[in-house]
């Protein structure tokens, strides 16, 4: 078919050359070989510091209250986030404005001032008590003696996260074809059972991805902290440069630090987002192309092609 | 506006029963006090225009959409409500939900769950609301899919199977619950031309077996075949209501001859 002589071909066509592109590679190699000149030959970045302080004990320390406040903060803001965006789209109108009110103030405000705010909460309220309005309290404790540091910062990055993680799992919540939830209610399923068994597994897709970013970014939110003197990562390196003078090694012996965690929450973020990604037909992408070409919001991709099987 | 029921089936108890159903959408009455009332075992089938009203009344029924006025029983009870003194109170979700697991319900849009296989589909009411034993709620599963045409697909997700599969597998979901009352919005509404025929065979055996159906569609031949009565409805009103023979074959009222009219070619 193919045979008979119809002239030029589509298959032998000249490709387009692309000069730019060469070009740009060459500015890029240029910079990058000027960096890594900057790197090696400046000597103040005293690499041998960085070396002797990277797996120091309090170095180590820090690390690990860095990575167990973002544990307790993000566990806090999920929980919190989950009942906050139900709240959002009840049709209870107290609970839909406490919650909307909750949301707007937590996002409205910096994290800095809520965390400093956590931390002198003494000064506001010198003693924490339960107890009717006016009346008597049944239960009286002095405010310091609760609000430690710690929990200055599980609550101010908590509850901040909350309002965050509410608006993620909201949207998750609305993504979800409407018919899922009327299926459910004509079997006979109160709005709770639709939500824990229809709604929020389908739902998870949408969710999972955008959470997963704010994993990595409370890693470096929980910086903040050192403001409030708790010996995370970043104090534990800033009590060491007050010391030694060696600012610049230490905070690259932080980074470090920071980018080899959020680099292995990049990779669990994949594997993650693939099983939530299962019951869609969309191509699994592998894990070089999930690196290079992330789309923002994978979940509304994977959505629309959903909506195409049907 | 009279109920007139027709004696396809002598002296059998109604399942349904509506009385001036009403329902206004942002100041349009959608629904003009309907009446109908559906005895067990038979088919109805609602014909009329988009917009007619006919989908809204069927979602009424089972309370996906709450009437502005008027009284739905099914099996006897109101679905929504109880009666103290003589006035309705609203039930708890609990108990609504109760009530509406006696009611089946098939959507244009076959709503399986997507992230579930074709037997948690079936099995989800039966196990987790009617609380029967699994191994008995999966072989009933079996059974009802063998009886749609699906035996075997029961490891299929929704999206590896086609609308008229998905649809057949709905109309079992529905029925694993043993509903008194299956009401079908549009079921064929959403698939492609040749997976139509496939879904209506199955609609007109469940018919012939006896289940009592109200049907909201646009397939003409099925409401010709297999009805026992049918309601031709066109805004928020019913215009004409009798025997497939006397609506569709002779209808008296101009809108339903109009209506009609359009289809004609394809008959």
């Amino acid at each position: 078919m193919t045979q008979t002589n119809r002239g030029p071909d589509i298959e032998t066509a000249v490709r387009r050359k692309h000069p730019g592109r060469w070009l740009a590679a060459a500015i890029v190699a240029v910079l990058l070989a000027q960096f890594v000149q900057f790197l090696v030959t400046n000597p103040r970045f005293e690499w041998g510091v960085v070396a002797s302080y990277l797996r120091s004990e309090s170095i180590i320390r820090g690390l690990g209250l860095t990575l167990a406040l973002t544990v307790i903060a993000m566990v806090i803001g999920i929980a919190l986030g989950i009942l906050l965006a139900v709240g959002r789209l009840s049709e209870n109108p107290l609970v839909k404005s406490v919650s909307a009110t909750y949301v707007w103030f937590f996002r409205g405000t910096p994290t800095l001032i809520q965390l400093i705010f956590f931390y002198n909460l003494a000064a506001l309220l010198p003693e924490l008590s339960l107890g009717i309005p006016f009346g008597p309290a049944f239960f009286q404790v002095d405010t310091n003696a609760v609000i430690t540091p710690l929990l200055a910062a599980i609550l101010g990055l908590g509850l901040n996260e909350g309002a965050y993680m509410a608006e993620i799992i909201r949207g998750g919540l609305l993504s979800v074809d409407p018919g899922q939830r009327e299926a459910g209610q004509s079997l006979g399923m109160t709005g709770l059972r639709v939500m824990v068994r229809v709604i929020l597994p389908q739902a998870m897709r949408f969710i999972v991805p955008p959470t997963g970013n704010q994993v990595i970014s409370m890693v470096k939110a929980t910086a903040l902290v050192s403001v409030i003197a708790l010996s995370d990562l970043l104090y534990s390196a800033q009590a060491i440069y007050n010391r030694t003078f060696q600012t610049i090694p230490l905070l690259i012996v932080a980074c470090i630090w920071y980018l080899a965690i959020t680099s292995l929450l990049y990779i669990g973020q994949y594997f993650v987002e693939r099983h939530y990604g299962r019951s869609t037909r969309r191509a699994r992408t592998s894990f070089w192309e999930f690196l290079r070409i992330r789309p923002r919001t994978p979940g509304i991709a994977a959505a629309s092609s959903s909506k195409d099987d049907l | 506006m009279s109920v007139n029921t027709i004696p396809t089936h002598p002296g059998a108890a109604p399942v349904l029963q509506a009385h001036s159903v009403c329902k206004s959408f942002g100041g349009i009455e959608v629904l003009k006090c309907i009446d109908l009332e559906v005895v067990q075992g038979e088919t109805v089938v609602i014909l009329g225009p988009s917009g007619s009203g006919k989908s809204t009344f069927l979602r009424c029924i089972n309370l996906l959409e709450r009437p502005d006025g008027g009284r739905i029983l099914v099996g006897g009870s109101d679905v929504g409500f109880r009666v103290s003194g003589d006035r309705l109170h609203e039930l708890s979700g609990k108990e609504l939900a109760r009530r509406r697991s006696r009611i089946g319900m098939v959507f244009q849009q076959f709503n399986l769950f997507s992230h579930r296989t074709v037997m948690e589909n079936l099995t989800e009411g039966p196990i987790g609301i009617l609380r029967m034993n699994k191994k008995e709620a999966r072989e009933r599963a079996s059974k009802l899919l063998a009886q749609v045409g699906l035996a075997g697909r029961e490891k299929a997700y929704p999206r590896q199977l086609s609308g008229g599969q998905q649809q057949r597998v709905a109309i079992a979901r529905a029925l694993a619950m043993r509903p008194m009352l299956m009401l079908f919005d549009e079921p064929t509404s959403a698939l492609d031309p040749e997976l139509v025929g496939e879904v209506l065979n199955t609609m007109r055996d469940l018919s012939n077996e006896g289940l009592t159906m109200v049907v909201v569609t646009h397939e003409i031949a099925f409401a010709r075949e297999a009805a026992d009565r049918v309601i031709f409805m066109d805004g928020g009103v019913v215009v004409e209501e009798g025997t497939p023979a006397q609506v569709i074959d002779n209808p008296q009222n101009p809108r339903t001859q109009a209506f009609l009219a359009r289809f004609a070619d394809h008959q």
